[in-house]
């Protein structure tokens, strides 16, 4: 493809003082435009995000929260607070302000998972859609979005079927429990 | 002893063929990608584990590291009729240049009032430079106007269809109290359903999530 034939039409003679011209290759040597392009290629490769966004549904209460808070079942209900620095922490059941150092429990996002699935499973019928099961997550006003989406993440892995989780804001005796625990852990 | 003499053969490869590979890799890449779509500022969102695409003519309203909002209406069919829905409730009192004017930027990220002589300034303003739509107090949260508008606008129309898409797209690093104003004022406008764009990320091993849909498969 990239040669032609150029032998052909030199075979008469020109005269005695006309010299033959140069016979000359038309080869082109492809090597740097194999370069370039295999350049481009890698360039496109590594700019080019191939990910598309994906969209997570948030499904939010009306205001009637308290009305809905009220119907769950104290034993079913499991509280998760975002704190800063990826802290989490949570409670089972509701807060007084004597239970509140023996309910009130630190963990990670690590960990929250299994206590997810603990949880459901200990609800009766946790794996359905009618059972008393419910998460409230509450955010304080330091932690992150990600955290807040990681959270609501961590539902769907768990299968926790929606209208079972809930986002409600922080009530001041939970704030301040979290930033005395941030405090006695160093956590700034 | 003669030895037998091999052949001497040239290294010359003929790079035709790799070449034309190599284009033609090349002009597929570049048809196959999509150019990215205008962003207000660079924001990176979080991972989620879900499936669904976003819509890609949206409602995007954007949420920076430093709490700024943006707001990008995506939708070439409404955002005339939002736009002038905003100018008529809120008494911007925008001429009819100055309306084609804004329908031009490809996102909002100044608060009202100051609308007019931010389409009045010579020299664009850079979206770093903007201050965001103002949502910090309940009071003066802006966004709930514009929703308002959006949902006017919206009225009448599938309310399925908007909530597909209603876009948040928030940083990793946002504040949560600065996405609650948003949600604040989402709710504001009995728009309790929205979507909010993350990046795609595989079950984790083990989940119930990932037994499911391994199940499917």
């Amino acid at each position: 493809m990239a040669e032609m034939d150029t032998s052909s039409g030199g075979s008469h003679k020109k005269g005695p003082g006309v010299k033959k011209g140069k016979k000359m290759s038309t080869r082109v040597d492809l090597t740097p435009m194999v370069d370039l392009g295999f350049l481009l290629i890698t360039f496109f490769v590594f700019t080019t995000t191939m990910s598309k966004p994906t969209a997570m549904t948030m499904n939010e209460p009306k205001d009637d929260v308290v009305d809905n808070q009220l119907k769950v079942k104290e034993s079913a209900v499991m509280t998760i607070l975002l704190g800063k620095k990826d802290q989490l922490y949570y409670y089972y059941g509701s807060l007084t302000a004597e239970n509140a150092s023996e309910k009130f429990k630190s963990t990670s996002f690590k960990e929250v998972r299994q206590l997810i699935l603990d949880k459901r499973n200990s609800v009766p019928d946790g794996d359905k859609d009618k059972s008393d099961l419910m998460y409230i997550i509450k955010a304080d006003k330091e932690s992150k979005f990600k955290n807040a989406i990681d959270i609501i993440d961590e539902m769907s892995i768990n299968k926790i079927p929606a209208g079972h989780y809930a986002e409600v804001d922080i009530s001041e005796t939970e704030a301040m429990l979290i930033q005395r625990t941030e405090e006695a852990n160093g956590i700034k | 002893m003669g030895r037998a003499k091999l052949p001497r053969k040239s290294t010359i490869i003929d790079m035709t063929a790799m070449c034309d590979v190599a284009f033609l890799l090349l002009s597929f890449f570049i048809l196959a990608t999509k150019p990215k779509p205008p962003e207000a500022v660079t924001v990176n969102a979080p991972t989620s584990v879900s499936s669904e695409a976003a819509a890609e003519q949206s409602i995007l309203t954007t949420l920076t590291q430093d709490g700024k909002v943006f707001l990008m209406l995506g939708d070439e069919t409404k955002k005339k009729a939002i736009l002038e829905d905003i100018n008529k409730t809120k008494g911007l009192g925008l001429s009819a240049e100055e309306l084609k004017k804004l329908y031009k930027l490809p996102f909002i990220g100044v608060p009202l009032g100051t609308i007019r002589s931010f389409l009045a300034m010579e020299t664009p303003m850079t979206p770093d430079k903007m201050p965001g739509i103002p949502i910090t107090d309940s009071s003066k949260n802006e966004l709930i106007d514009w929703y308002r508008s959006i949902t006017n606008a919206y009225a009448g129309g599938s309310q399925k269809e908007l909530e597909r898409i209603m876009l948040i797209k928030g940083d990793n690093e946002a504040l949560y109290p600065e996405f609650k104003n948003i949600k604040f004022a989402l709710k504001k406008n009995s728009l309790y359903k929205f979507k909010i764009v993350t990046n795609s990320e595989t079950a984790p091993v083990g989940s119930e999530l990932y037994k499911e849909r391994r199940r499917k498969d």
